[in-house]
């Protein structure tokens, strides 16, 4: 019999806002532990929540880039378990009322080759939801250590429908969500950071069959490969159970990504009875037609959509966009100065951009909002390219010094002396009659009509230019004499 | 009436004497320094007092007031808080083992308005632990004994609260009502209690009993005194989610401007079995009172009543379930000495720390949350809730205001109760629907008993007409001067 696995991935994208998403205290990674917190993140005696708005308009924004419905009002409620990373020991959250309902993810399947776009598909969600995070324990050899940082930093939960069949399809799902959650400011999805952390739920069935088999929850997928691999090889281990004769038990599942393996951590009848009700501290949310059209305003183009319009409006390889499109600055800044360029030339500002610049910034370990050359620097060394002043040789130290200096790249050229030389016509057209005289075979090729015999000439007449010759003119001045030869 | 030692004189005459001079904070808290330590061994209303502490805001006082700095009325007047609102540097327990250690690094909101308003915070209060009870029998650190009869509660859970100001130990002092914490004791101790709606004072800093139904209120010994305090703590606060924003009217100056007659309702569900005869009939006489002077007396029903115990301790316990799991050992608060590994300092901690009382709460609030039961308790309660406000809101389209007993009875015996939990929950049985409600309803002093315990008479007003209420229950305090008797200790 065959069989088709069924993955629905529950994705949590801590939202990047200055505080915490009940009080004032700073959200943030990386700082001494326990700083970050109050009163409230501590859940002392008689402290309270305060909803933070910035959290709210980010989540509705991400429900509006994911094409969402809004909930009209939606409510908070409290999830209750104990455990030492939940000061309180429930965590807010909403239950049956979530801001954000059904909308889609747009993936893109891996292509027939790396050129080639792939498949792209939608995935259905069922809904996104605001809850608090919790904070971070550090075990040592007798005891353990809490650090509060963490808690109360706003996450958001997006859930899809059990909608995906292959360990592919999620990895594009997760990184199509990224990709929109960084063009939207929402997040930096860094996983490493916990940022970004993901947990499948996975069964397989029958093809053909409708109903869903028995489900395995998979945690700790926290690096986008981790997920991959972790839905590969519980598929792998559900069918091998099924080959075996066996029976698959509801229960979830702790992927090691080092190892490569899972282990079972709970079944079906230890879930936790979470005792869910709204929180009486908090007041409902209702969301507002202006509230949406504020933030409707405030949504980017999506990455699928960009990269589309890139392809259409600029004439550019599927290769570049797909370098491009990840990094919203980075497309930004192709599309600046491919608009000074012209259309016509915008394949060779992205082969600047996806080569020469993305080198040099990884060379550098810097990030794009540090990069000195501006649209217009890049937009006029490739005019002086195309005007044949500068030749690609030089083109590329010059970019070396603009990446370095930011100065304009006529004045670099200009100091560094890498102009295009001889313009003296005399002498390059000496250095022409000689290259033809020279050369009588490639003459009557030429003559004969192979036009790529002109090419013959141009070695000698470079060398003798010590490099520096305009290919240009030293094209026109070699066409000029052969009409007349 | 300022022929009464300066232990139970008002804040109206106190902040009188000390405006013109004749009466300096320190001299006020001193004494009232002097009658705490004179009374507290018998009362026992405090579970700390920090007598350093108080003098210093007594200096700062007059400092401002020699300065010409002064705040008003509660400038150098010493207040007592109730053990479950937080004062910065300052121990909060909550009555309970749990915090027997606990000092709270912070304030609560009406912590600060009052220190804004110049009071003198000098001694946190006892009560029931965690507010849970109508006696103060909870409380880890002993029961407090009533002023009129040192053998009697002084109610709960707010008892401490309410004794200490009976006692002469405190010029007002605040405390909770979740479902009668102030009123109840008010009642019992002689003196007047303010349950104010709910969402007029911030809960934030207040030790949270039951979220929905807690509330803040002033203890004072007249209606004017509890207008002023209310005054002082009233107001929204960003802190606090479920603070109303409305307009706060000058309550003292209010109670002189606003006169009847009013349209006073009588609930007849509020009248039947299980009401003491002496209380009963110093109601009536009050009610009496108030048809003598013009006022409309019309008999109202709130069908739903017999329903608030039941739904109250449905919606209250699975609130306290949830709002008393941060007591865990694991940040601060009481941990067990011995644990092998996690689930058992949670187990231990808790079993050790926590009270009869609450753990009782905490036992059935996490039942009717549990999977499978909620929708036939948690759910079905919050239903009948609001039907409860609903039937309030209904009598309101008739009449003004509710005028009810306070408690079915007098100041029972300490021990009395403590062994039947449904006993001690019927002295709730008048209060309690006015928390389901979130109206504001006060407790004064309507009589006492042929055995000299006072009785306690309550008005229930509509939501954020404190200003009325209080008119209304001024008018009859001038007519009779209940609290011009103090009890003999």
């Amino acid at each position: 019999m065959n069989y088709e696995a069924v993955i629905g991935l529950e994705v949590h994208v801590q939202i990047k806002t200055h505080s915490k998403v009940f009080t004032r205290v700073g959200a943030g990674f990386g700082h001494e532990p326990n700083t970050l917190t109050d009163p409230v993140v501590l859940a002392l005696p008689g402290t309270l929540p305060v909803m933070n708005k910035a959290a709210l308009d980010a989540i509705i924004k991400a429900g509006l880039l994911l094409g969402c419905d809004i909930a009209p009002a939606c409510k908070w409620d409290r999830k209750q378990y104990f455990y030492p990373d939940s000061p309180k020991n429930y965590q807010i959250s909403q239950y049956d009322q979530p801001i954000c309902l059904s909308g889609s993810v747009e993936i893109e399947l891996p292509g027939a080759a790396r050129n080639v776009m792939g498949e792209h598909k939608k995935i259905p969600l069922t809904r996104i939801h605001l809850e608090e995070d919790v904070g971070k324990l550090n075990h040592h050899a007798t005891d353990s250590l809490v650090d509060y940082n963490r808690a109360g930093t706003p996450l958001m939960e997006i859930v899809s429908e059990p909608a995906m069949h292959t360990a592919e399809e999620a990895f594009a799902y997760l990184t199509s969500i990224r990709n929109t959650m960084i063009y939207g400011g929402i997040s930096d999805c860094d996983m490493e950071k916990g940022q970004l952390r993901c947990d499948a739920n996975i069964s397989i069935r029958p093809v053909g069959e409708k109903k869903l088999g028995t489900k395995v929850e998979l945690k700790n997928l926290n690096s986008i490969s981790y997920v991959r691999d972790g839905i590969a090889h519980e598929i792998k281990r559900q069918l091998a159970v099924v080959a075996a004769g066996g029976t698959l038990t509801q229960e979830t599942r702790d992927y090691d990504g080092v190892a490569g393996t899972s282990q079972s951590l709970r079944s079906k009848e230890m879930a936790h009875d979470y005792r869910y009700f709204p929180d009486p501290d908090l007041m409902p949310v209702h969301v507002d037609e202006a509230w949406k059209a504020e933030l409707r305003r405030a949504c980017p183009e999506l990455p699928f959509d960009k990269q589309r319009r890139l392809i259409a409006d600029y004439q550019i390889p599927y290769t570049i966009t797909s370098v491009l499109i990840p990094d919203r600055e980075l497309s930004d800044f192709f599309e600046a100065t491919a608009q000074l360029t012209g259309t016509g030339r915008a394949q060779v500002v992205g082969n600047w951009i996806a080569n020469d610049l993305l080198r040099e910034l990884g060379a550098a370990k810097l990030p794009l909002s540090a990069s000195k050359i501006s649209a217009s620097n890049l937009a006029a060394l490739i005019q002086l390219i195309d005007s044949g002043t500068l030749l690609n040789a030089a083109a590329k130290e010059v970019f070396a010094t603009m990446f370095a200096t930011g100065d304009a790249p006529a004045a670099i050229v200009a100091r560094l002396g890498l102009a295009a030389a001889p313009t003296d016509t005399g002498e390059l057209e000496a250095w022409c009659r000689e290259s033809i005289a020279a050369n009588a075979k490639a003459l009557a090729e030429f003559k004969s009509g192979k036009d790529s015999a002109i090419n013959a000439f141009k070695g000698p007449i470079m060398k003798a230019a010590k490099g520096k010759a305009n290919p240009k003119l030293v094209d026109e001045t070699l066409r000029r004499l052969l009409a007349e030869a | 009436m300022s022929s009464a030692p300066l232990h139970f004189q008002t804040i109206a005459e106190l902040s009188a004497k000390i405006a013109a001079g004749q009466l300096s904070a320190v001299e006020l808290t001193q004494a009232i320094i002097a009658r705490t330590k004179a009374v507290e061994p018998r009362v026992h209303a405090f579970n700390s007092f920090d007598e350093a502490d108080a003098l210093a805001q007594a200096v700062a006082s007059d400092g401002r007031r020699s300065a010409g700095q002064s705040a008003g009325a509660l400038d150098g007047i010493p207040v007592g808080l109730k053990d479950v609102i937080a004062v910065a540097g300052q121990p909060l327990t909550a009555s309970s083992k749990m915090l027997a250690n606990f000092v709270s690094p912070y304030d609560a909101t009406v912590t600060q308005k009052l220190q804004r308003a110049g009071a003198v915070l000098h001694g946190r209060l006892n009560c029931d632990e965690f507010a849970m009870g109508s006696s103060t029998e909870n409380s880890a650190f002993g029961p407090t004994s009533n002023p009129w009869d040192l053998t009697r509660t002084p109610g709960g859970s707010s008892g401490g609260s309410a004794a200490a100001l009976a006692a002469g130990a405190a010029v007002a002092t605040l405390g909770s009502d979740t479902g009668g914490s102030i009123r109840q004791p008010a009642a019992l101790c002689g003196i007047v209690g303010l349950k104010p709606t709910y969402g007029l004072i911030s809960r934030y800093g207040l030790i949270a009993y039951a979220s929905s139904l807690d509330q803040i209120g002033p203890f004072g010994r007249t209606v004017e005194d509890t207008a002023i305090m209310l005054g002082a703590i009233a107001g929204h606060d960003p802190k606090d989610s479920t603070s109303f924003n409305t307009t706060i009217p000058d309550y003292r100056a209010e109670l002189k401007t606003r006169r009847g007659p009013w349209k006073l309702g009588i609930p007849k569900e509020y009248f039947g079995a299980g009401l003491d005869p002496e209380v009963g009939a110093a109601v009536e006489k009050a009610i009496a009172f108030y048809r003598a002077q013009g006022c409309e007396i019309r008999e109202v029903s709130l069908p739903h009543t017999q329903y608030c115990l039941d739904t109250y301790y449905i919606i209250a316990t699975a609130e306290a379930s949830s709002n008393l799991a941060r007591y865990d050992g694991i940040r601060y608060g009481h941990r067990t000495r011995d644990a092998k590994d996690l689930l058992d300092v949670y187990q231990k901690s808790r079993a050790e720390g926590f009270g009869d009382e609450v753990k009782r709460r905490i036992i059935l609030g996490t039942y009717v949350l549990s999977s499978g039961y909620y929708d036939a308790y948690y759910l079905r309660a919050q239903k009948v809730r609001t039907l409860i406000r609903q039937d309030f809101l209904n009598a309101y389209r008739e009449v003004d205001a509710l005028i009810t007993p306070t408690s079915p009875i007098p100041a029972f015996k300490l021990g009395e109760k403590s062994a039947d939990p449904l006993a001690m929950y019927l002295c709730d049985i008048y209060t309690i629907g006015v928390n389901l409600a979130g109206l504001p309803a006060l407790s004064l002093p309507c009589g006492f008993t042929a055995s000299g315990l006072p009785i306690g008479l309550q008005l229930i007003g509509q939501p954020f007409r404190e200003a009325d209420l209080l008119a209304t229950a001024h008018a009859y305090e001038q007519a009779h001067g209940w609290n011009t008797q103090f009890p003999s200790l």
